[in-house]
């Protein structure tokens, strides 16, 4: 492995005196989101590997090459998982991408965002120096929290290596139930549910119908299912439909048309939004599935506190992500410079600075 | 003094409270890390952001260097006044300016004391989770500095788990908006590195917390080990069981004794070891875990297991726990905590090697830590009055600490770095990582004004305490008094 580092730092150099942009990717998976794509492919996938599990350690450390498919099924074993379940977007998603995209699943509003569980990082700057930063602790606080800074930065602050995290057992009871609620009455649900000590660990609205996810100690589950009613999900349908969510594969996630993400305030009343929506994280997240005039749909979202990013299809040109307070992009812009001098990593994927 | 300053000060903000005669700048002239102390040039205690964003103006156009501080609880000396600086404290502005109960979230100004904030949200059946034993004075500004922990934080996570969004002012002035009422925002993740950088990135003028339901049912218990390696193997043996206790605490005979001493709290004196474990959730959850974590303790050999049976017996014991240092004042009135944090595993084995080097030392190491996080707080006892004692202290704890980089771990859990472990910061990190940590401090703050030579040394002391360390640490480092 010590090879591969060597030649990914290699080529780093290279192309940092030759001024030439890398397009660092994993699975590919992802490579619809975010700035578009310039550069040299550079493959981190032969940069694969558990390199440390111990599961009473509740910490796993692992190359960022490897998928989320061996580490899910290697910490299945254990009983353990990532707690912020991530999109799976194709079978070969790798755990460097997820980290990189900073992508959380339906268990976020609960458990916490892959950023909540990053607790170390080994990374290659753009001058392609080897640095470490965080450790393989649950706490640690010496010098500046650099990992969690990679997280979700789109590659373009340094190209991942190894990544730590801390990690945590599997619920042993999960059940899901179905309520037919109009738009407000959905909102006002989650939020008065997520505001009471209820084992909630996913809700999604769509069409009038919510879905609510319990899971945790089997009692506690049973306890809290008689206290919500609702109507019980049969026991394949419910994680089959989490997956769905999860991973977009539900077909207003399949549509060609321009994919929105709006996160709100979890308390965001609904937005008399004309074209069709589906709610995630308790209200937090609303995806838009349609054309919108961007920038009217920005100055309206943040109004009430929130940002959007055009998450799939539409013109990028518009912008992908939100665009940033004028003293907030020149941090950004100096915070790129400072770790890729000539801004050859992920160039122009991270849009908005 | 700093006459064109003050005039400064004076003619822009002529509200603004300074305090510029030596007399009463006397409490202001160290934290709680109280064997360092300095008179600044002045303190300010500015009562809106309006006026931080003046003093910040006038401190760069000056070039005067510039110290934050709240409450004064930080025990790593980061908010230690410079003698050629300004001291801004921000104790004054502590306002709760909203608590939005719908939302589960509470807006609040830097020098609300962390307990405010759950006082505020209690009506509403919700609490700010972090909370660290000095809880009822330190403030929420501080907390976000350092970020703080604090027992419940295996369970609940630290500052940077429970912080939506905070405002902070740069040294220019500007107002810079970070995080987002939603659960995310766009760019990268400024909240996240501005948790525990030290005052080093800018002055925090309010924060928007993350509040938590309170849980339904509590349960606590206390289990009694015969030796130490009991003790840690059953915590293990917790985790591993797939149970996060809310807490997850655990003290030597040493500091059992002294609680017992001082406090009465009823813990058995025959024990070596004991923990302290907090169960929360559903009444049914609890019951189940209950029943888990009685059998793993049983099994571990824990000679008692008690069940706290009521709230009062609960408080009784954390106020034991909590109040653990200051019994331990009560053995040795001048002792040195430390603050490393391993991988649970090693716990046994490092707990070991701390008893060894405190024999080889002639000094006495007591413990009382956060078990469930691998995070310790070894204590070592001196006498002030010995010429020498509190060097060896500090020598024996700078091992105590590289023991934990050693083990994979790291040299401050939650109480960050300030004065007291730049030499160790050398240790842990290679130039090539602290040289980076320099770049982004000159993003945010290009003069070097603000808490200057706190949280990351500069490289050429590393290099001088590098030759120091070949040598056999055998000279003291003057310039870093502690007790």
């Amino acid at each position: 492995m010590d090879a591969i580092v060597s030649s990914i730092s290699e080529r780093i150099r290279d192309a940092a005196a030759a001024k030439t942009p890398l397009s660092i990717h994993g699975g590919n998976s992802k490579a619809f989101y975010g700035g578009a794509i310039v550069g040299e492919p550079l493959d981190m996938r032969p940069y694969s590997g558990i390199i440390e599990y111990e599961p009473k350690e509740l910490v796993l450390t692992v190359r960022a090459g490897t998928t989320l498919v061996e580490i899910e099924s290697v910490m299945d074993r254990a009983s353990q998982m990532l707690p912020f379940e991530p999109p799976h977007f194709a079978d070969g998603s790798t755990i460097g991408g997820t980290v990189a995209a900073g992508l959380s699943g339906p268990r976020r509003p609960y458990t916490g965002a892959v950023r909540d569980f990053v607790l170390g990082t080994r990374i290659l700057s753009g001058k392609g120096d080897d640095l470490r930063f965080g450790g393989r602790v649950i706490k640690n606080v010496a010098g500046y929290d650099v990992s969690r800074l990679m997280t979700g930065a789109m590659g373009t602050l340094g190209v991942l290596l190894d990544l730590s995290f801390k990690v945590l057992p599997k619920p042993v009871a999960e059940l899901t139930l179905r309520f037919e609620f109009e738009e407000a009455m959905a909102i006002r649900q989650f939020n008065e549910w997520a505001g009471k000590p209820l084992p909630i660990s996913a809700t999604s609205w769509f069409q009038g119908v919510a879905m609510l996810r319990l899971s945790g100690a089997a009692a506690g589950v049973k306890a809290a299912r008689q206290k919500l009613g609702g109507e019980l999900v049969a026991d394949e349908a419910g994680p089959l439909f989490w997956r769905s969510v999860r991973d977009q594969r539900a077909a207003f996630f399949q549509s060609t048309a321009p994919l929105l993400r709006l996160s709100v305030p979890p308390t965001t009343m609904p937005l008399a939004l004309m074209t069709p929506h589906w709610i995630e994280w308790g209200g937090a997240v609303r995806w838009l599935s349609g054309a919108a005039d961007l920038s009217m749909l920005r100055e309206k979202i943040a109004s009430v506190g929130g940002h959007v990013t055009l998450f799939r299809h539409g013109d990028k040109a518009d912008g992908v992500f939100n665009p940033l307070q004028p003293v907030l992009a020149k941090i950004h812009r100096e915070l790129k410079t400072a770790f890729d001098p000539e801004n050859i990593l992920n160039r122009g994927r991270m849009d908005n600075f | 003094m700093h006459a064109p300053l003050l005039a400064d000060f004076q003619r822009i903000t002529p509200t603004l409270k300074v305090i510029a005669d030596t007399e009463r700048l006397k409490p202001f002239e160290t934290d709680a890390f109280i064997s360092h102390r300095a008179l600044p040039l002045c303190a300010v205690l500015p009562e809106s952001e309006a006026q931080v964003v003046e003093i910040l103006k006038a401190c760069n156009a000056r070039g005067v260097p510039l110290v934050t501080r709240g409450a004064g609880t930080g025990i790593s000396g980061g908010a230690i006044p410079l003698e050629n600086g300004v001291l801004a404290v921000l104790s004054r502005m502590k306002q709760i300016l909203a608590v939005d109960p719908a939302a589960r979230t509470a807006r609040v100004q830097p020098g609300v004391a962390n307990a405010a904030v759950t006082k505020a949200a209690a009506p509403f059946g919700l609490f700010y989770a972090p909370d660290p034993s000095s809880q009822i004075v330190c403030s929420i500004g501080g907390n976000v500095a350092e970020n703080a922990g604090g027992v419940h934080c295996l369970k609940y996570g630290l500052t940077v788990h429970n912080v939506l969004r905070i405002r902070v002012v740069a040294l220019n002035g500007d107002i810079l908006e970070i995080g987002s009422a939603a659960l995310d925002a766009p760019g990268y993740d400024l909240l996240a590195l501005m948790h525990g950088s030290e005052g080093l990135l800018g002055l925090i003028t309010e924060v928007t917390v993350k509040l938590t339901p309170e849980p339904e049912y509590i349960e606590t218990l206390l289990a009694a080990f015969p030796s130490v390696t009991d003790a840690a193997n059953a915590v293990n043996s917790i985790i591993g069981a797939g149970v996060i206790p809310a807490a997850l605490e655990m003290m030597d005979k040493m500091v059992i004794n002294a609680c017992e001493k001082f406090m009465s709290a009823g813990f058995p004196l025959d024990a070596e070891a004991l923990l302290l474990i907090e169960l929360d959730g559903a009444p049914e959850e609890v019951a189940e875990y209950l029943a888990t974590v009685e059998a793993i303790l049983r099994a571990s050999h824990a000679q008692e297991i008690r069940r706290a049976c009521d709230d009062t017996e609960r408080e009784k014991l954390w106020k034991s726990r909590k109040g653990a240092f200051a019994a331990l004042a009560t053995i040795c009135p001048d002792y040195y905590t430390m603050d490393g944090t391993i991988p649970r595993r090693c716990l046994p084995e490092v707990l070991a090697r701390y008893a060894q080097l405190g024999a080889e030392f002639g000094m006495m190491i007591a413990n009382v830590f956060h078990a469930g996080d691998g995070n310790l707080h070894p204590v070592i006892f001196y006498d002030a009055a010995k010429p020498g004692e509190m060097a060896r202290s500090e020598e024996l704890g700078g091992k105590l600490l590289e023991i934990c980089i050693e083990v994979g771990g790291t040299i401050t859990g939650e109480h960050g770095v300030g004065i007291e472990k730049l030499k160790q910061m050398c240790v842990q990190f290679r130039e090539s990582e602290l040289a980076m940590f320099h770049v982004i401090k000159a993003v945010f703050d290009p003069e070097g004004l603000l808490n200057p030579g706190r949280a990351v040394p500069e490289l050429k002391r590393c290099s001088e305490w590098g030759g120091m360390h070949v040598r056999g640490g055998e000279i003291p480092r003057a310039d870093m008094p502690r007790f």
